[in-house]
């Protein structure tokens, strides 16, 4: 009798308290929801209010009517800018700053991550260290002394590097390399031995270890660092703002806002516009390679 | 794993070869490594270590760089108002904009591990939008959202009978600004990083704090927390060091306007010297960013070094 009372208690408050857990779960979840849906929003604002203007005219942009919304849409601006020679040369250099910034890049690095993930010399753990080091020493600490050793060498050697595009082939390196190099020890660094070794068994020269086991084997590393190094040269501000200044030698970012922007008259339609092509080729690689470019972000600290 | 592979190859080598020409394919290897790692040195050498020891020669010339001056640079920058004003800017600018970097990014997280797991992806995608666009780019959006005349916000905030707000016309409204804007820009990485690391926690931890009674709020402050501590650590730092070396996003939004009080030191570094073409007085406040790397430098180097006795 006594016992049967005990379980008839027992019983109800167990499972009130199991639906009230459960409750709290289905809560959460709606809770996570909104705040996931208002974060979304403010990430999401400023690219979409890019899109929304530069599909107005200048007409509906200055009657101020509801900026958020486009009531008569029109393609012009997108017209203007593509057949505008001086887009389409900042478009260009930009685009061949980055392609030839990647390559130079993943030709240091990659050699570079190979020797120290695997074989060892003096120095070469103080060196991997030193690496990383070097990817903190930021931009803006490095501008000023560059810029006058540029006018020096152009001074000395007669070749100009000061207000060419070639000179950020120069600088932008030490942006990607470091990290680049860094990464790719990291994913060469957990490439089990018993590959190499095996290669090395048979006759392999390290040489041929590196292209045809490692090189491989890190692809997916090795993506991460592309995309790394590509986005950085293509966002890459200061260094086009210090180095060059004539319109055909400026690269995207620093062409849009030095010369859409004139004076007090703003054309707003038209700088959203270059702005969203700007950011385009950084988001539609990201489209596509988001693992890869998330795997190559989370890597450096990770594996720090 | 690198004396594995190097007594692996001796190994190898021993069978078939003599002593001497065994030492010399050692000589080889070495020499082969230090050839492969040539082209990093020197574009570490020349392009970052020379530069960075090059501005401190750069900060005791005079403006036309003919003449020593010593601590003259400095001298005079301690005596300009603005200069403090800088200072003051720069380090309420990185510790706020990195201390909501780092909140936002660790709710925003959370909120992301809470939702069933295919639906991650979606949300993840979403979120980190704003680290992908060039910040060059997005910064010109937040220009135009902040517009003195046709502002977006100041359009929607009417509605509520709030009035214009001066964005980047007042002095305190243009620091909200340029951090709101950095902030924006930067959550996603911590958002990122912090999912990262929530996600290697273990579920049986979690289940045995429930177990033990223990609430939403002790389970984070003694299992997350405790687990992601070398993680927030180390992103904070890196945040640290990239936020208070900011430059697009505020050159872009204030220029460092009005009347100086958003500069942080390096668009005050570009305004002296390239704007100003005074290259050593730029190197000098420039320089000042010098001591937040070093502190960085040694707390990371202490962490490699760490994890180097417990591997």
């Amino acid at each position: 009798m006594a016992s049967t009372v005990v379980i008839d208690k027992g019983a109800p408050t167990r499972k009130v308290k199991y639906g009230s857990m459960s409750r709290d779960r289905a809560w959460a979840l709606r809770w996570s929801y909104f705040f996931l849906i208002v974060f979304a929003i403010f990430s999401l604002v400023p690219p979409l209010y890019m899109l929304i203007t530069s599909l107005k005219s200048s007409a509906e942009i200055s009657a101020a009517t509801n900026p958020w919304w486009v009531f008569h849409p029109t393609l012009s601006n997108y017209i203007e800018l593509l057949t505008s020679n001086q887009f389409l040369t900042f478009f260009w250099n930009s685009a061949w700053v980055s392609i030839v910034v990647v390559t130079i890049t993943m030709l240091i690095s990659v050699p570079a991550a190979f020797a120290l993930s695997r074989m060892r010399f003096w120095g070469s753990a103080t060196l991997a260290t030193g690496v990383f080091l070097t990817y903190l020493i930021p931009d803006t600490l490095l501008f000023l002394p560059l810029f006058k050793m540029f006018a020096a060498f152009g001074d000395w050697t007669g070749i100009p590097l000061i207000n060419r595009w070639y000179v950020l082939l120069i600088v932008y390196p030490t942006l990607t390399v470091p990290f680049c190099t860094w990464i790719m020890i990291g994913y060469f660094a957990s490439i089990p031995k018993e590959l190499d070794e095996a290669a090395i068994i048979d006759g392999a020269s390290w040489f041929q270890t590196l292209t045809r086991i490692f090189i491989p084997v890190a692809m997916p590393g090795l993506i991460a660092a592309t995309i790394f190094a590509f986005t950085v040269s293509w966002a890459q501000f200061l260094y086009p703002l210090v180095f060059t200044t004539s319109t055909d030698q400026l690269v995207l970012p620093v062409g849009i806002i030095t010369t859409l922007i004139k004076g007090d008259v703003f054309n707003w339609g038209q700088i959203m516009t270059g702005a969203l092509l700007g950011a385009a080729p950084p988001l539609i690689i990201y489209a596509f390679l988001m693992d890869y470019y998330i795997a190559g972000l989370t890597a450096g600290a990770t594996k720090g | 794993m690198v004396d594995v592979t190097f007594q692996s190859s001796r190994v190898a080598g021993a069978g078939t070869r003599k002593r001497t020409s065994l030492r010399a394919a050692m000589k080889r290897k070495s020499t082969a490594a230090f050839l492969m790692t040539l082209p990093l040195i020197l574009l570490i050498a020349i392009l970052v270590l020379y530069p960075a020891f090059y501005s401190l020669h750069l900060a005791t010339l005079n403006k036309s760089m003919q003449r020593f001056v010593g601590f003259g640079n400095f001298e005079f920058l301690f005596k300009r108002q603005t200069f403090w004003l800088v200072v003051q800017q720069s380090c309420i600018f990185a510790i706020t904009a990195v201390a909501f970097k780092a909140l936002i990014g660790f709710i925003v997280a959370h909120f992301v591990h809470n939702i069933p797991a295919k639906g991650q992806r979606k949300w993840r995608g979403m979120l980190l939008v704003p680290w992908v666009i060039p910040p060059a780019m997005s910064t010109l959006a937040w220009l135009w959202l902040f517009d003195p005349s046709y502002s977006a916000f100041n359009y929607t905030l009417s509605f509520f009978g709030i009035g214009p707000i001066p964005w980047t016309g007042d002095a305190a409204w243009a620091r909200f600004s340029v951090i709101l804007v950095n902030v924006w820009f930067g959550a996603p990485f911590f958002m990122i990083m912090y999912l990262a690391s929530l996600k290697s926690v273990p579920e049986q931890l979690y289940e045995a704090a429930a177990i033990d009674g223990a609430n939403w709020w002790q389970r984070i402050w003694y299992v997350t927390l405790p687990m992601m501590r070398n993680i927030i650590a180390i992103t904070t730092l890196f945040s640290l060091i990239v936020t208070f070396a900011n430059f697009d996003i505020v050159r872009i939004l204030t220029a460092g306007g009005p009347l100086d009080h958003t500069h942080i030191f390096a668009t005050w570094a570009f305004r002296l010297g390239i704007e100003g073409g005074d290259i050593p007085l730029g190197a000098s406040v420039s320089l000042f960013m010098f001591p937040i790397l070093a502190i960085a430098a040694i707390f990371i180097l202490r962490d490699i070094n760490k994890r180097g006795n417990e591997a």
